[in-house]
Order: structure tokens, then sequence, then C-alpha cells
């Protein structure tokens, strides 16, 4: 041990570098938002809860292609085909188990037709672990109720796709 | 044998090799749509340009490699820049006018253009105009069309026109503007139209019934053989989640080349009809009431017993000649357990003389190389579309097919006399020569590998033995060969398994004519299976039980107690076919509901009724012992017949009338697609 560290340590000299840290932070301006009453800005790219879009005529988008049953790494979505009453290729059967589902958005890049999108909810829950199993039916409903921001965001991101 | 080298690998091939199959050869890739190796060269669609350099000095343009023969010292570039710039520009020209739907296109997954395009294909498109729409044309229940994915390449075209037969399709039209069609408000009828589907290199002819179903890429394919007809074609049936989707050809040279016909390729869509029997179910009071397999399997047993006890021949079983070779092996050691002889898997024959396993008597191979084939009673396209394929083989190859369709007796019996009149040898038949006869007897000696085939009608003919009696003294008069074409899948393993009356059982009419009291059924309907189906069904409604191991429900009506058993998707089994060969298959998938394979529902039949040998474990043990060592064929005698000959024409024999080409056996019968007429869109 030589003698400057003999002189920093019994000078405090490591206390003292520290607490003017935490000065410095005492009067820096927080970053803390008051949850849920403030809340982050989000990322047109943010990827929260599934949806799955219609056009404005009211058709489903989906085609049933299957592209991202296959490209799910955790195998979450689960899709059976058929023919609707018009003779139309869709699905009978989109279910997303959100249990199972990393958020890794590889479905809404594989989707050629921008059918299946992750939306900015990210403030939901289930009681039941069944709760969490999203079907078609749901998974339609978000895409009603958000396709305003879908839309919007979307639009955000455009130029960089 | 000439030396060449394709990117600098030398290989020796034969004289008339054409550079795609020497690149084959040598595992060397080259790219390609329009050419298939059973079709003849079209040279259509360009994808295997190459360059080719001759003694030293290039070809100044590139070459389509399938078109193209080889020659001493040729120097092939498969990825040489000329090559890839004239690949890449003609995958440029085939994507201009190809709609991008891949993400709804059921060929998607296992595309020819997508993988080539992938390879070839520019990440851009230059093209900025309007795609080519071409209308979809309406080509009947088994194809769906989609003409504005088609490129051109001409394999339907020439698939129906050299292999089928029947030219069914054409191309119209010009330059961008040519498709194909087929004749303006026909559909496609060929019994191989299924082939279409798997020809097709694009999405442009697709399966009808398994449109929109399943993405390629999610099946699973198992190894199969085909249960409808005798020659038990090799098959893959694609599954997933424990349901089969569609049905493929396994390439197999020696059976059924790269073919299968649609009998079963779409037999498919039956296995899952409404009346699929999935619950054990008994008949208690006149209503019937689904019940456990103890149950079921208890009151089988005892009501076999019961009346086996009072008199065993009052016993009948019938067995359909599509059941495995264990099921069969099976029922036969319960039926005589029980000290009943009467079993039979012959349930279409009339007559029963003594004659061993109608076989083919040669390979299935051998049929091209006949150069003069008398074919009696058979409509050979709906019996056995792929045998009429390898005679057509033959025909082409300059051979000549003779057929007797109707009046087979006398017809077959004045050839007979005629042959015997050229050969100058006695001839003790009492018949007229007709002219044609004479005709036919010409041709025929000229012959040097000849054979006189057998077919359905012929079999079925209520003086079958006495028809085979004449073939076979015709054969010996011309030295051919004489051959069967056995009806079903198991035609050759019901006689093999013993699923057949020995000295004093009753055969399949005699069970019928004279009522039993109890009849065991196994995987048939005798009202549609049988000879007589009005007689099978009143013989079936007055019997005190009726005990039906069945897919189906439809014994309904007469049965007491329904044993659901699975088809042939679901149960592990061996077939032989008509050439004898020895062909085992494990299930595909899981039985459906409650259903069990054949041979475990007999199984324990057998060992409730504590039947000696009923302790199998597997069906290969049941397999084993029958069939120790499990040979690749069985060995079957030539059957020779040697009844007095009685040319007495026969009223019944002109009347009837051959089984419909959809309604061999129960499964097709519920395929709905093949069902339904085969008429274009305005017919």
């Amino acid at each position: 041990m030589n003698i400057k560290n003999l002189i920093q340590s019994f000078s405090l000299g490591e206390l003292r570098q520290g607490l003017a840290v935490t000065l410095r932070y005492m009067f820096a301006p927080k970053i803390t938002v008051q949850y849920p009453d403030e809340k982050t800005p989000l990322s047109p790219r943010f990827r929260g809860l599934h949806a799955l879009r219609r056009y404005s005529d009211g058709d489903e988008r989906c085609i049933g292609c299957k592209l991202c049953e296959a490209v799910c790494p955790a195998k979450a979505i689960t899709i059976d085909l058929g023919t609707n009453e018009e003779g139309v290729r869709c699905t009978t059967r989109y279910d997303i188990d959100l249990t199972l589902c990393i958020f890794c958005g590889f479905c809404e890049e594989a989707c050629p037709v921008d059918a299946i999108v992750e939306t900015h909810v990210f403030e939901y829950y289930g009681e039941k672990k069944s709760d969490l199993l999203y079907t078609k039916k749901m998974l339609l409903a978000n895409g009603n109720r958000h396709e305003a921001e879908i839309a919007k965001n979307r639009e955000l991101d455009a130029k960089y796709r | 044998m000439l030396n060449i080298e394709i990117d600098g690998k030398p290989i020796q091939v034969e004289p008339g090799t054409t550079i795609i199959q020497a690149a084959k050869k040598l595992g060397v890739h080259i790219p390609h749509f329009c050419y298939h190796k059973k079709l003849s060269i079209a040279a259509s669609c360009r994808m295997c340009l190459v360059e080719v350099e001759q003694g030293g000095k290039p070809f100044p343009k590139p070459l389509p490699a399938c078109a193209t023969t080889t020659a001493e010292g040729m120097k092939v570039f498969t990825h040489s820049d000329l090559a890839i710039k004239a690949q890449q520009g003609v995958m440029e020209f085939l994507l201009i006018n190809h709609p991008l739907d891949c993400p709804i296109c059921d060929q998607a997954g296992e595309c020819k253009l997508q993988d080539i395009a992938m390879g070839y294909g520019n990440t851009v498109s230059r093209f900025h105009e309007e795609k080519r729409v071409v209308e979809s044309k309406e080509l009947g229940p088994l194809i769906a069309s989609d003409a504005s994915r088609c490129i051109n390449c001409t394999r339907c075209v020439r698939f129906l026109q050299e292999i089928s037969g029947f030219q069914e399709m054409g191309q119209a039209f010009r330059g961008d503007r040519a498709e194909i069609m087929p004749f303006i408000g026909q559909a496609i009828t060929s019994e191989l139209s299924g082939n279409l589907i798997d020809i097709c290199p694009v999405g442009s002819l697709t399966s009808k019934p398994a449109r929109n179903t399943v993405r390629s890429w999610e099946l699973a394919r198992r190894l199969s053989v085909a249960p409808h007809d005798g020659l038990g074609s090799r098959l893959y049936i694609h599954v997933k989640n424990n349901r089969v989707y569609r049905v493929t050809p396994r390439h197999t040279e020696a059976i059924n080349s790269c073919w299968i016909s649609d009998k079963d390729r779409f037999s498919y869509t039956g296995l899952y009809a409404a009346d699929r029997l999935t619950k054990p179910m008994l008949k208690q009071g006149g209503v019937w009431q689904e019940v456990s397999w103890n149950q079921a399997l208890d009151y089988a047993a005892h009501t076999l017993r019961d009346i086996a006890q009072q008199d065993a021949s009052a016993l009948g079983a019938l067995i359909s000649p599509t059941a495995t070779l264990e099921e069969m092996s099976l029922a036969g050691q319960l039926m005589r357990g029980l000290g009943s002889e009467n079993i039979d898997h012959r349930l279409r024959q009339r007559d029963f003389s003594p004659s061993s396993a109608p076989w083919l008597g040669m390979k299935i191979t051998d049929l091209p190389t006949l150069d003069r084939v008398l074919l009696v009673g058979s409509n050979l396209r709906s019996e056995h579309p792929l045998i009429a394929l390898r005679l057509r083989q033959a025909v082409n190859r300059g051979g000549e097919v003779h057929l007797i369709d109707n009046d087979l007796l006398i017809r077959l019996a004045a050839i007979v006399k005629a042959v015997a009149t050229l050969k100058n040898a006695p001839c003790e038949l009492k018949c007229i020569v007709s002219e044609e006869a004479k005709r036919v007897a010409d041709n025929l000696v000229i012959g040097q590998n000849i054979a006189v085939l057998l077919g359905n009608v012929a079999q079925h003919h209520p003086k079958a033995a006495t028809l085979h009696t004449l073939a076979q003294q015709l054969a010996s008069l011309l030295n051919a060969k004489v051959g069967c074409l056995s009806e079903s899948a198991n035609t050759v393993g019901g006689y093999v398994a013993r699923a057949l009356p020995s000295k004093n059982g009753l055969n399949a009419d005699r069970m019928l004519r004279e009522p039993r009291q109890a009849y065991l059924l196994l995987g048939c309907e005798p009202e549609q299976d049988c000879a007589e189906g009005a007689l099978a069904l009143s013989a079936m409604k007055q019997a005190q039980s009726v005990i039906v191991l069945s897919p189906f429900a439809s014994a309904a009506t007469y049965a007491d107690c329904l044993l659901p058993i699975a088809p042939f998707t679901e149960t592990s089994g061996t077939f032989i076919n008509m050439e004898g060969r020895v062909q085992s298959f494990a299930a595909a998938v899981r039985p459906l509901g409650e259903a069990r394979p054949g041979w475990k529902v007999l199984a324990a039949l057998g060992k409730l009724l504590d039947l000696p040998d009923f302790d199998v474990e597997s069906s290969e043990e049941v397999k084993n012992n029958l069939l120790p060592n499990t040979p690749e064929f069985v060995t079957l005698e030539d059957s020779l017949s040697d009844l007095p000959v009685d040319l007495t024409s026969d009223l019944l024999a002109d009347a009837l009338v051959p089984v419909a080409p959809y309604a061999t056996d129960a499964l097709v019968r519920r395929a709905t697609c093949l069902q339904q007429p085969r008429n274009g869109g305005n017919a």
C-alpha cells in the first residue's frame, strides 16, 4: 500500500466522491413517472397486445396464410383454415396463447397483409390462465377498438419499412 | 459410352443421354419446370439453360439442358456467368405474369417456382405494368384451377396425352396470351387426373378437396399402401394433428411408378364421413346404445359362443377383400376356433369351383414388355387404372391388346378354337369360329410374349372357372401366360390368410342363399359388396344376430352389435397385391374416437372366447405366424382349373353389371368428391 492510497483512505476521498454523485442527482430533473397517472411515451413500433385488423369495408384482412403461425418461435399461434360463406379463404380459428407469447413481433413482420399487429396496449390481465388465450373474436375486437391508433402507428413507421 | 464434363466433374454416360439426366446422375442441380422424367421433352420453360463447350469451342448461346443430348468431349457449365445470366433472365420473364398470391396458394411451400425464384430470381421486379389475368377453368370436382398462376410448362397437357392417353387439355392462343384449357365446357375425366396436381410445378392445378385446408409445411408424411385395387400402390399419407389431409404417390418403379389413381388419392375424403363409427354400439330393445368396449366384446363373444354351441355351422363370416392380412387371418382363426368353416372374402364372386389365388402370374413390370395381350372381361381403366397405363406402354412399344367385353364365354372359346386350328392342335370345343375370332387368333399367334388377362368381370362371371380353363387352354396353345387382375388390395392375401372355406364350409354365395343364424361382418357392407346385394340384405335381416366390425355405421339397420375398427390409415397391416408382393404398413394416424385396429378387436374377441393362439401383441406377430421371415413375394401356384368346358350360354351372365368405378368398397363410396359427376362448368 503506497502513501497516496493511504492519504485517500484516511481523508474519506471515496466517500466524498460517492456523495457528490448523490448530491448531483438530488438537483437533477427526475425521470420517474407517476404510473398510472403519468406514462412514458411509446415508440410506434412498440409491441403490446395483439389485434387482428379489418379493411375499411369491414372485411377481415387475414387470409389464412399461416406464416405467423410458422414463424412464431414460441408456437403461441394456432390457426385453422376454412372457406367463408362467400367461398373465400379465411381462418376458422385464430388463437394466440399470451402465456406463451414472447412479444417478439415476428408475426407482425411475417404478415403479408398487415392483419396481425401488436398494439400499444400492455395493460391487460387475466384472472385465470385461460383468460390469456385470445381467440379470433377477441383479437378482432381488439382491432376494432384500436384501429385508429394502429393505422397511425403504421403510417409513422411506413418510411422505415 | 461418352465422356463428358459437367462443372469440371467428369462422367461417362450412354449415348442419347440428355445433359439434365447426366447432371442428375452427378448430383448437379439444374433448375427446370417443364422437364419431367416420365414425360416427353418440351423445352418450353427455358429454365434449364446452361453453357456448353464442344471441342474447345463454346456454343454462342446457352442451350436447354433437358433437350440437348450429350456428345463426346462436351463440357457443360451450369454456373458460368452466361448460364446464370440466362437463368436469371428466364426467371424474370416467368415472374412477370405470375401473381404474388403465394400466401393463399395451396402449392406454397412445395412450389418449384418459389424454390427456384429463391435461387435465381431478383429481389425486386422491374415490371411495373399490369399483370396478365387468366380466367380459371372448371375442371371438375377433383382439380382446382388457378390459371393466372400457370407458367405454360405444358406438363399437364403432356401427361394427359402421353400417360393417361386421352388429350383432355391443350394450350390455346399464343405469346403471353397462351393459356392451358380443357375442351370448352368439359372437365377432366381421366381416372389418373389427380396426378396433374403432383406434376404441376406451380399452384395452377391443385387438389379441390384439400383446397384451403392446410399448408404444405405443416404436414408429416407417413408411408402406406393403397387399399382400393389389386395393385397396392405405395402412398404417402400426409397428416397433421391425427387427421389425414391428403394422399400422394410414393415413387416405386416396380408397382405404381410415380402415379396413383384418383381412387387411391381421394378416397381419404371418405374417412371422416358422417356415419363413421367412433364408439362400440349395441342394439338393446330395438334402440342403439353407445357402450364400452368391454360390454360390446362380451356381448359379441357370448352371442358367438351361444350360437356356436348349438350349431357352429349356423355362423357365417363375410370378410371384405380390403381387410388386412392380419384381420383376415385372425377372423379365420376365430371362426375355425368356434367350429365353423363358413368364412369367405370372395364376396363378388359367383363361381367358386376350386381354383387357387387369382394372381397376375408375372411381375407388374413385365406387362409393358408384352407384345400381344388378350384381355377378357375387364373395364380396365376403372378397375385398375395403373395396369391400363402399363398396357398402354406395351401398346406404345408396338404391342397389341384385344378385349373381350361381352359374351365372354362364347367369344373366348371361339378364339381358342381359331388358335387351335391355326396351330393344327386338336380342339374339342363345339362353337362357331367367327371372322372376328379368326382375326384375333391370326394376330395373337404372331406374338412372342403373350398374356391372357382375366379382369374383374371375368372373375365375377357365373362361369369364371370355365373362363379360366379356356384362358389356360389358349395360353398353352400360344405358349402365353395367364394372369388374373385381382380385384381388391388383399384378394390374394385372403387366400394366403385362408379367409375362405375349406371343404365343408359354405362360400360367400351359399352363406347368403342358405341364410345363417348369425353373421360376422369384417369391413364389408354386404348389400353393396356382395354379388347379389338384395339377397345379402335379406339374409342379414333374417339373421338372429349380425356382429359388424366396420369403420362405418351403415349396418345399423340389420346389425345388433357394431364394433368400430380402424380403416387402413389408422391400423398397421399387410396387403398382398396381384403379383404376390407382401407390403406391410404402419398406421398413419391414431384411430378416430374409440375405434381400434381390427386385429386388436379380433384378438380380444378370441381371448374372451378362450380360443388358442390369440395371445398376440402386435400385427407383426400375426403376420409372422402366417408368413415367417416376411418374404418380399409370396409363392403362388399357377392355378390349374381343368374343368370340362360347358359353353351353354348363361342368361345371368349377360345381365352381369360391372361394379361402378367408384363403388368398389365402403371407403370409396363415402368419398364425396369421387361420387360427383365429372363434368365441367357448362355441361
